[in-house]
């Protein structure tokens, strides 16, 4: 007997359209601030308009007599609800400085938008209107918003630290210290550049919105936000809180865009908790986007200095890194971390021998930074990969040539790097050629020659970016070993329903990547099963109790496995009974299309459907097998997973205007094995215009008073789809050894390539010009400045009349 | 004010605020919560509504201003349970992640075809320059608008 089975012979690997959609599609999807909360109370926070003053006097009367009005409170007036300051997870050093952060401040604003008063009003316009009412007198002090002025403690933003520095990181290799010193010494090459991370907005296009709705009998309370971590915002609201764990319930509805900005614990989430259990009132606040723009997380913020030694051949043999890195005012959830996460990265996807890395981080009166896409990642990949081209041009040989120069080799896999990790698998040069032929590489310099000669007005450049990503956060003994607070393990459970339908459900908590779409097609494929016959629960901590969430491109590579894990446990036991009811030998069976058969009698089978009722009966199970067809695993995975790829971006550069085109954009990534390549390519597509964006468009500009001149989306440049182009893709696949799927991670993978592309591509359009370096971003203004300031003051270069 | 509005082919008769908005007027007084809000400065484009057949920008209108128009929601673009062509082309063609943006780009896209039906991939990219998208790098939102006018 043959089955027929009409389902593609795998699910997993095909182009499945999103099950998200038609929900997202027609505005039937709910977002937190969608939610209908009938008596709610609306909270508005007044924000500090100064970087840096001490508060004298909080005067709320005229708020509080405002129509609606049934409550303000200023930070003195709230000390007595927090058990704990708001928390920081990751104290990198021993000897971390973190200064008390409170959701409303005491004593002193240290940043714009610094909250300092609170408002509860029966409409959210009522409690804006009252926000204006309320008379704060402050004692402005000088701002701090240079990060080497920072340092020199010049100005010392909280005073009982006595200092601006929070911390001091290092990654020394033992017996790497004096040998270094003599490598650069006796390097035939060398280079020294200092790279700016500038701060960037991360923008996701939902605002934050937080509700809190009480049961005041009770006793429960749940919390609604725009969260990307659900599970870490129960447990860090509980502590910080003193509520009891297990009576906080939080859950996301649909959540529009993270990006790392809603990977925290927000004041605001704090605030709507605390005062709904205190008024025993639902609770809820909407972040406008002007808020957003200071009172969100801030990316990026680093001083890089970079330093590479290479051989006469361009063997690249010492990398010194030196970082300073913007922590803002405070210490958020896992700001300190963040440079400490790029920290392996610094020789990117070379065979390098010797490192020396070390971060100073400093406090500015700026807002926190925290976790962008990619999260000290970019900013490592970026330092390298400007780096390498830097010393190919000094070398006077093609970057390509001294990138294939120094690749680790294929065959170099697994490979465990000088600072003790292990790279699971890659192929390099393999996707380096690929990007290269579809960039037709060779044909663009060809191009070069006729087009960038003297006098040219429009320089052809061509820039690449190989890159190594770090992701699948996190083995928990790993991140011990980094200091941070909690493990990196993902929970996942498969429920085989007694009608063979299947829940699954995650410890994930997508908010854009489809996770209920992927994770279907993991457990159909496992299972035998339709897609369409699973469910996905997630993002509810009453329904998916464990869990670490979505962010570091973790989901797939540890969630995922999970999921796949969990479906084997589920075999096995389905097995036991199928070979009880069978009456054969669990070593005869085997599982396919959904059911078991006898080897060698295939018209003896058992569906799965048929065990999962009779799992449901219980009546005729094996004895001692518990009645139900089940599995729970919490999977930390054994490593990171390290995906990788090359970026190669064409550009022109219109010299006399300084404005820059990209011509092309080809991205080669490789994520190990593709559930689904459709939502592998959106991942790609969305990541690099957001690297892109930060070469070309984004920089948080601040004036010297810490005020943020671009708060709005008016001003603050996130790209149209007129500004960018059009993608050009390609994939290798080499799966990672360190998972049954071969799965590595993707989310974050574009961000990480961009920047360094579009940046070499442009200073290889002007290096004919003596430019060498453009700051990020590279807006006309900048680039048109950077060929001012290289030309030699030469009354005829340039100039073609 | 006493204001006369179809909103997805119903009449609502409704007493407002000369300050409200029309996305506040949609989203609290008729409880159509798919038009989303994503700034305060008439950027994004996530609210964008028809009005009488034409995409605007519901913050950018009072909502006495829209007394006897038509207006159109994403609440009212699929009917009897089909997507519209437009929603269609954007699940097939992963025109959409967290799907914010998506309702007022829906309803921009709809409206530039209207315009022009058959726009160049530089004429989209300009038709859409209203409409910001956090996620997508807009590669598939521009495909799925292209494959929507070619009635793919």
């Amino acid at each position: 007997m043959t089955v027929i089975d009409d389902r593609p012979a795998t699910v997993l690997g095909s182009r499945m359209l999103r099950r998200e959609d038609p929900a997202l599609l027609t505005g039937e999807a709910k977002y937190t601030n969608d939610l209908n909360l009938p008596g709610a109370l609306h909270l508005a926070l007044a924000r500090s308009p100064y970087a840096h003053a001490r508060i004298l006097s909080v005067d709320l009367s005229a708020a509080l007599a405002a129509p609606g009005v049934v409550a303000a409170y200023s930070g003195a007036d709230l000390t007595g609800l927090w058990a704990a300051p708001m928390p920081c997870a990751w104290p990198v050093t021993a000897d971390m400085k973190n200064p008390a952060h409170y959701p409303v401040a005491v004593g002193k604003a240290a940043y714009v938008g610094d909250a300092v008063a609170v408002v509860l009003a029966t409409s959210e316009v009522a409690a804006r209107d009252a926000i204006e009412l309320i008379d704060v007198q402050y004692e402005p002090l000088p701002a701090v918003v240079d990060l080497e002025d920072a340092l020199s403690d010049r100005i010392v933003i909280h005073d009982e630290l006595g200092t601006n520095k929070s911390y001091q990181w290092d990654l020394k290799i033992e017996g790497h210290d004096g040998a270094i010193d003599e490598a650069f010494a006796a390097a035939a090459y060398t280079v020294k550049d200092r790279y700016i991370q500038q701060r960037l907005l991360p923008m996701a296009m939902e605002p934050r919105a937080v509700a809190a709705v009480p049961q005041p009998f009770g006793g429960d309370i749940t919390l609604y936000s725009s969260t990307q971590v659900p599970h870490i915002l129960k447990i860090m609201s509980a502590i910080t809180l003193g509520i009891p764990e297990h009576q906080l319930r939080v859950t996301t509805p649909a959540v529009g865009g993270g990006f790392g900005s809603k990977l925290n614990v927000y004041a605001e989430e704090l605030l709507c908790l605390a005062l709904a259990r205190k008024h025993k009132l639902p609770v809820r606040w909407n972040e406008e986007r002007g808020e957003n723009a200071v009172a969100t997380i801030h990316g990026r913020g680093q001083i890089q200095d970079m330093e590479l030694a290479a051989d006469a051949d361009g063997k690249i043999i010492a990398v010194r890194v030196r970082i300073l890195g913007d922590m803002g005012a405070y210490l958020q959830l896992v700001t300190p971390g963040i440079p400490i996460l790029g920290a392996f990265l610094y020789a990117g996807v070379y065979d390098i021998p010797m490192y020396d890395f070390s971060c100073t981080s400093v406090f500015t009166t700026l807002t926190p930074t925290d976790a962008y896409r990619g999260a000290g990642r970019p900013e490592a990949t970026y330092a390298i990969e400007r780096a390498v081209d830097s010393l190919a041009h000094k070398m006077g040989i093609d970057p390509m040539d001294l990138r294939e120069r120094n690749f680790i080799r294929k065959d170099q896999f697994p490979y465990t790097a000088m600072t003790g990790l292990t790279y699971d698998s890659g192929d390099h040069l393999a996707a380096a050629q690929m990007a290269a032929g579809l960039a037709d590489y060779a044909g663009v310099r060809a191009r070069q020659a006729t087009q960038n000669v003297p006098g040219a007005t429009k320089r052809l450049g061509i820039g690449q970016a190989s890159y190594f990503e770090m992701c699948g956060l996190a083995p928990s003994r790993v991140l011990a070993s980094l200091n941070y607070s909690a493990g990196g393990w993902e929970a996942a459970t498969v429920r085989v329903l007694p009608t063979n339908k299947i829940q699954v459900v995650t410890g994930t908590a997508p908010h854009g990547q489809g996770h209920e779409t992927s994770w279907s097609m993991i457990v159909a494929d496992k299972l035998g099963v339709a897609p369409e016959d699973i469910d996905v629960l997630h993002s509810d901590t009453a329904i998916a109790p464990l869990g670490l969430d979505t962010y570091g491109s973790r989901s797939l590579a540890v969630g995922g496995v999970a999921i796949a894990m969990a479906c084997d446990k589920v075999i096995d036991k389905a097995k036991k009974i199928a070979a009880h009811q069978l009456e054969a030998n669990e070593d005869d069976l085997e599982f396919a299309g959904g059911a078991f058969t006898v080897k060698g009698s295939p018209d003896k089978s058992m569906p799965l459907a048929a065990i999962a009722f009779a799992a449901f009966t219980a009546h005729d199970l094996p004895d001692g097998l518990e009645p139900n067809l089940e599995a729970h695993v919490t999977y930390d995975p054994p490593n990171f997973s390290w995906p990788f790829g090359t970026h190669i971006c064409t550009v022109e550069v219109d010299v006399e205007t300084g404005h820059v085109k990209v011509l092309q954009y080809v991205a080669v990534d490789d994520c190990g094995t593709q559930v689904n390549p459709m939502i592998v390519e959106g991942q790609v597509h969305g990541g690099v215009i957001q690297g892109l964006a930060q070469a070309l468009f984004e920089v948080a500009e601040y004036d010297t008073d810490g005020n943020l001149r671009n708060a709005s989306l008016a001003e603050y440049l996130v790209p149209a789809a007129s500004d960018v182009p059009s993608l050009t893709l390609g994939h290798t696949i080499t799966p990672s050894p360190t998972n049954q799927l071969g799965v590595k991670g993707i989310g974050e993978a574009g961000t990480i390539g961009a920047a360094p592309a579009v940046i070499n591509a442009i200073v290889d359009a002007l290096s004919g010009l003596g430019v060498d370096d453009v700051l990020m971003p590279a807006s006309p203004q900048t680039v048109w400045a950077t060929i001012q300031a290289a030309i030699p003051k030469t009354p005829s270069n340039g100039d073609s009349k | 004010m006493k204001i006369s509005v179809t909103v997805n082919g119903t009449v609502h008769e409704s007493d407002v605020e000369p300050r409200t908005l029309l996305v506040h007027y949609i989203r609290e007084a008729l409880a159509l919560t798919g038009t989303n809000i994503g700034c305060d400065t008439s950027s994004c484009g996530a609210c964008s509504v028809h009005i009488d057949g034409e995409a605007v920008k519901s913050c950018t209108v009072l909502a006495v201003q829209a007394d006897g128009a038509q207006v159109t929601t994403i609440e009212g673009m699929a009917t009897d349970g089909v997507l519209h062509p437009m929603q269609q082309a954007f699940m097939e063609n992963h025109g959409l992640q967290c799907g914010y943006c998506t309702p007022g780009m829906v309803m921009a896209a709809t409206s530039l075809l209207k315009e022009n039906p058959h726009p160049s991939e530089e004429e989209v990219r300009i038709g859409l320059e209203g409409n910001l998208c956090r996620c997508t790098g807009y590669h598939n939102i521009v495909k799925s608008v292209l494959a929507c006018a070619a009635g793919d």
